[in-house]
């Protein structure tokens, strides 16, 4: 049982997520936000905070295998489903390519986003082996930057679809 | 590894102050490690390098990282001295201690200003420097050689012309006994095989894979999460609030109230914001609750022609003006403006009866020291700050604000408690780039050239509050930063209207500081001349700009490089900028087109820049194309308003920003230049606005003034 398990106040466990593979029994409300537990009770803090409407990205997660915004997304949806996070993307073959594209082009600078735009690239470059520049703008128009690293997240997504 | 060094700080800081003898850790140059003899004397080197006689060395960053690529930098600049691969070191954030740590140039242990790789260049190499002679004169003395008979190379002193070969780490011991050497002579630039080659960010595999840790991240033991609410209304507080709603909330322990804010602690954030939602907080409103856009609009249309302050005072502009004649002006009009950087503000404090911890990314490592040592009225060397890196700093983390807020709500809870601002929160209380208005008058020669500039300056002096050092006789001389242009004319004039926001509005550093300010009125300004002489814009600021070879040359290869003399098609128009500041000079040339609906599109975006030696070209270019993109946003949508004493927007839906499908294509091109190194991470930021501004005016005849830019209808006049 991960630490999450201890956190319980009542000592019951409501809500079992798997999260990179992972099982976690966690007593929180129904409707508390996936993000947080990631964050604060799981202790998963790769995933970020930006603006908790989903009109960011930084949260990004993959649920099922699909790209989600986990700050609106409650832990009671997530619930009996995989969950994946950036600290395991790297599992996956379009996540390996994602991240080492990422490298090669030294796209972060802060990096605070950089999580959640490499979810929201794994999951384009998953349904869509070669992205157009329309493509790209259509799924990464949802995950804000505020270094700029735009121009370098276009080319690394290209980079990584050829490889 | 983690390129991070995680070792405990209060302890790597206590290996520092041992300068260069040997401790546990390896050995340590500090710049006067010769004070260690004397015990008694104070010793207080700057110390940035630890070798250990095994494994990684590693390198202390006095800068903070906040996306700029600094920490690459600082290590490129100790490893070119040092004789170290990159692959060869580990980083390590600094503690709080100006004493080591100062910026040069700021004289305190703060990242801003364009101001670390200026200040610090020298330093770094230096320390580096020092650091190969102790190690080579020890293998030297060993080997019964002469120094002059050694050299380093890749963490190792080599024998010349011998075959003994001694890695840094086997040295350490004899080391430490070695004479500090003074006054250490530096490589010539054209020996750098580290600087000014591409490096890969050191920072990139941990922002890549998630492991990367930011202030918002710290989880010290025991740690309980809160969500705040700060009093809407500026200098508002707090009346009155029931904390049954919030403690009804499944893992909510704590309502705590102090008198501006409530924050509710729980067991992880969602619960915190969840019963912070439920609460039902009355505000007394304070006596800010009538202000509202329009009137703060209006009395800076009133300071206008209002009382100002002199600064810059050339020629003879009255005289100018009436020999010449007619005058012309142009009012141009910046709105308030939010950094909105992607870590929404937050800070971990743990206070205790004998000490306090705080774990916050910060620009201003000293001043967030001193903040919590203040609130919690303990003595400074009772407070240790945990730096962390950066989610954008923009000069938002130039203010200890927040540092305060949560070490007077840490004080009510038992063991640390990270407070995480929401979005709403992190925009309402920034703090600000202000209202800034500028008024250009200027007369133009018989050959159309001007002859005569008066720029007045109206909006609130930051520096006042911030960096008293930096005002002169009540001038703001940051908001006065290049209000006299760059151009050859003979008589000009500044001036200083100070006008500040309201009482309990925190206005504060904003990317590009006093240059993104006087940059737009500066740069349209110029345009709107050369129009009124009906010459060709780029030939108006050639023909003005003789005197200044860098910021011609970045001029003419920006328009070789965008093609300036190419014709255009119908509906599109260029337009350029230049900005001289930071210790770099920089051009750029934004190309739109309208379209048949009126609105604009940014085609591309031109920019070249010559800022003196390179440290990392790669980091210039993503630089620039990062200063670009935060211009492009504020210039696009950068606009607060303010109603009832309170700001409006709160989230990126109402406060939007640049996304990528917005994004044009950005190409940076670097003058090489052997120049000392100039700033990098602001310079990209103040032409963005005026070359659009020009460009739209090029393509439509349109003079737009106002900032943000009014998108709903551009259609040719």
């Amino acid at each position: 049982m991960e630490r999450g398990a201890a956190l319980g106040a009542d000592g019951r466990m409501p809500y079992n997520l798997t999260v990179n593979g992972k099982s976690y029994a966690v007593d929180v409300d129904g409707d508390i936000p996936l993000l947080w537990v990631l964050r604060d009770t799981i202790g998963l803090t790769g995933t970020k905070f930006g603006c908790g409407i989903a009109m960011c990205g930084a949260c990004t997660v993959h649920v099922d295998g699909l790209p989600v915004r986990s700050c609106i997304l409650s832990v009671s949806e997530a619930a009996e489903k995989p969950v994946t996070t950036i600290e395991a993307i790297g599992d996956t073959p379009e996540g390996r390519k994602i991240q080492q594209a990422w490298l090669d082009i030294d796209v972060v600078q802060c990096g605070y986003c950089q999580s959640g735009q490499i979810m929201s690239a794994t999951a384009l470059l998953a349904a869509n082996a070669k992205p157009s520049d329309d493509d790209i703008d259509a799924v990464m128009a949802g995950n804000i930057c505020r270094c700029g690293t735009y121009p370098r997240i276009r080319a690394a997504i290209k980079l990584a679809a050829q490889g | 590894m983690s390129i991070f060094d995680r070792a405990n700080l209060a302890v790597s800081r206590r290996q520092l102050l041992i300068g260069a003898s040997l401790t546990g850790a390896g050995l340590v140059i500090g710049f006067k490690p010769h004070a260690v003899a004397a015990a008694s004397e104070p010793f207080a080197p700057n110390a940035f390098i630890r070798i250990p006689q095994e494994g990684k060395i590693t390198f202390v960053m006095p800068s903070v990282e906040m996306g700029q690529g600094i920490y690459t930098a600082v290590a490129m600049m100790l490893a070119e001295e040092l004789e170290v691969g990159l692959d060869q070191v580990t980083l390590e954030h600094a503690p709080a201690d100006p004493k080591q740590y100062a910026n040069p140039l700021l004289g305190d242990q703060i990242t801003g200003g364009s101001l670390a790789i200026r200040g610090i260049y020298e330093q770094m190499r230096k320390a580096g420097a020092t650091a190969r002679i102790m190690l080579i004169a020890a293998a030297a003395r060993e080997w019964g050689v002469s120094p002059d008979a050694c050299k380093a190379e890749a963490g190792h002193v080599v024998e010349t012309g011998g075959s003994r070969r001694a890695a840094y780490g086997s040295l350490i011991t004899a080391a430490a006994s070695e004479v500090v050497p003074q006054d250490v002579p530096l490589k010539p630039a054209s020996s750098y095989r580290v600087i000014g080659k591409p490096a890969h960010r050191l920072d990139s595999p941990e922002k890549v894979n998630g492991t990367a840790k930011f202030g918002i991240d710290a989880r010290p033991d025991g740690v309980s999460y809160a969500a705040i609410a700060i009093c809407p209304h500026f200098n508002g507080k707090l009346r009155a609030v029931d904390e049954a709603p919030a403690m009804a909330v499944k893992g909510v322990t704590q309502v705590v109230r102090i008198e501006e804010a409530v924050a509710v602690v729980a067991d992880n954030t969602g619960a915190a914001r969840k019963g912070l939602a439920a609460l039902s907080i009355d505000w007394d409103p304070g006596p800010s609750a009538s202000v509202s856009q329009s009137e703060l609009e209006r009395q800076m249309d009133a300071a206008i022609d209002g009382k100002a302050l002199p600064h810059v005072n050339e020629g003879d502009v009255a005289r100018a003006e009436a020999e010449h004649g007619p005058v012309h002006e142009f009012v141009y009009r910046m709105p308030i403006l939010t950094h909105s950087a992607m870590e929404p503000m937050n800070c971990t404090v743990h206070v205790r009866p004998d000490g306090c911890e705080v774990w916050v990314g910060t620009q201003i490592m000293s001043r967030a020291r001193q903040a919590a040592a203040d609130v919690t009225g303990l003595p400074l060397e009772k407070v240790v700050v945990h730096n962390h890196l950066l989610g954008g700093g923009f000069g938002r983390r130039l203010d200890v604000d927040g540092i305060i807020l949560s070490t007077k709500i840490a004080k009510q809870v038992s063991g640390p408690v990270k407070v995480t601002w929401s979005r709403e929160e992190d925009i309402r209380h920034d703090c600000y780039r202000y209202l800034n208005y500028s008024k250009v008058t200027a007369t133009l020669g018989p050959d159309g050239l001007p002859v005569s500039w008066r720029h007045r300056v109206i909006g609130p002096s930051v520096m006042a509050r911030w960096l008293p050092a930096f005002t002169k006789d009540g001038v703001d001389l940051d908001q006065m930063g290049g209000a006299e242009s760059p151009y050859a004319i003979p008589n000009r004039q500044t001036d200083f209207a100070r006008h500040e926001a309201p009482d309990g509005m925190l206005t504060g550093n904003w990317r590009g500081v006093g240059a993104t300010r006087n940059v737009p009125p500066v740069e349209c300004g110029i345009d709107e001349l050369a129009e009124l002489a009906g010459i060709d814009p780029l030939d108006y600021r050639r023909r003005l700009l003789q005197h200044k070879p860098r910021l011609l040359g970045a001029l003419e290869l920006a328009a070789e490089k965008a093609g300036w003399s190419s014709p255009l098609e119908k509906g599109k128009g260029r337009g350029i900028a230049v900005a001289e500041d930071f210790g770099s000079f920089a051009a750029m040339i934004a190309e739109v087109s309208i379209g048949a609906d009126g609105r604009f599109k940014t085609d591309r975006i031109v920019c070249a820049v010559d800022c003196g030696q390179v440290i990392n070209p790669d980091t210039v270019e993503a630089q620039i194309q990062s200063g670009v993109v935060y211009g492009l946003s504020a210039a696009l949508y950068g606009r607060i308003t303010v109603e009832n004493g309170a700001v409006v927007e709160g989230n990126f839906d109402d406060a939007p920003v640049l996304r990528i499908n917005e994004t044009p294509p950005i190409e940076v091109h670097i003058v090489p230049s052997a120049e000392a190194p100039g700033g990098i991470g602001e310079v990209g930021t103040p032409g963005v606005a005026p070359a659009l501004l020009n460009a739209i005016f090029m393509a439509t005849g349109k003079r737009l003034r106002t900032l943000p830019i009014d998108q709903t209808d551009l259609r040719r006049v």
